[in-house]
């Protein structure tokens, strides 16, 4: 679904779990949509490098998700709601290196525990909130007023 | 350097992006994670890796890498060549491995990411 208007875009994205040979697909839509916007490079890439880390952590750990894009002139919000397994320790899986994967993922090249940690350092703004054995959430915000950029 | 100097440097066979040997690389890369090249990874960057899956070439194109590197022979497979093709992605695939790749590249005064420079 996409709704446009003068002050703002919004587009909903579902995402598959397990879905490995899609895994990435929805965040190069989103880069394209994004750099078709005109929305600053630096910015762009930030935001691709968030979105892509957060759909394979759905395709590797959850079911399923709905990425919510969702821009207006001042920010930028990826808004991501996945039901599966949620995550026991949110304060551990934001550690740098920690990563429950398998030999799946790794084959990917993903899984290094560093997913999470990139996310929140890509972005301007991050909010975490896991229910283990329901899902997790993640809103993903980067500023695009100027004054306020990172 | 520019691309078409790598290739002869590195022995390698162009993929997919003939059109584009003649754009200059500036710094490089090496890394079969792909975290790491999402977390390390600077927009520009010649990728040298030896996963050859799709989520190469995405995340190739995440970071807007310049060109990648197949090495130990290796290639992409079709989903990957596709993606590279409609994003403009030159790829190319070397026998060296790794650390050869790399080694002949920095040699040739190709330097790594920066922020992290060696002392002399």
């Amino acid at each position: 679904m996409t709704m446009s208007s003068e002050d703002g875009f919004s587009q909903k994205f579902e995402i598959t779990g397990r879905d490995f040979s899609n895994a990435g697909r929805i965040s190069t839509s989103i880069k394209e949509i994004l750099k078709e916007i005109g929305i600053d490079r630096s910015i762009v890439i930030r935001a691709s490098i968030a979105s892509y880390e957060a759909e394979m952590n759905v395709v590797m750990y959850a079911d399923r998700a709905v990425l919510t894009l969702n821009i207006t002139p001042e920010k930028l919000h990826l808004k991501l709601d996945d039901e599966g397994s949620g995550i026991e320790n949110v304060e551990m899986a934001m550690q740098e290196g920690f990563s429950t994967a398998t030999d799946e993922m790794r084959e990917m090249g993903f899984g290094a525990g560093m997913g999470l940690p990139n996310i929140k350092k890509n972005a301007d703004k991050f909010k975490i909130s896991s229910i283990p054995g329901k899902g997790t959430s993640l809103d993903i915000i980067f500023c695009l007023n100027k004054t306020e950029k990172k | 350097m520019t691309l078409k100097e790598i290739k002869e440097l590195l022995q390698a066979e162009v993929i997919i992006g003939e059109e584009s040997l003649d754009d200059e690389i500036t710094f490089a890369g090496g890394s079969d994670l792909m975290s790491d090249v999402l977390a390390f990874g600077k927009p520009g960057i010649l990728l040298l890796t030896g996963l050859s899956n799709a989520q190469s070439v995405r995340t190739a194109n995440i970071i807007d890498a310049k060109a990648i590197v197949y090495v130990r022979g290796k290639k992409p497979d079709e989903v990957g060549i596709q993606i590279a093709s409609e994003n403009g992605i030159p790829l190319l695939s070397t026998k060296f491995m790794m650390y050869t790749a790399c080694g002949l590249l920095f040699g040739h005064g190709v330097p790594g990411v920066s922020g992290l420079e060696h002392k002399k």
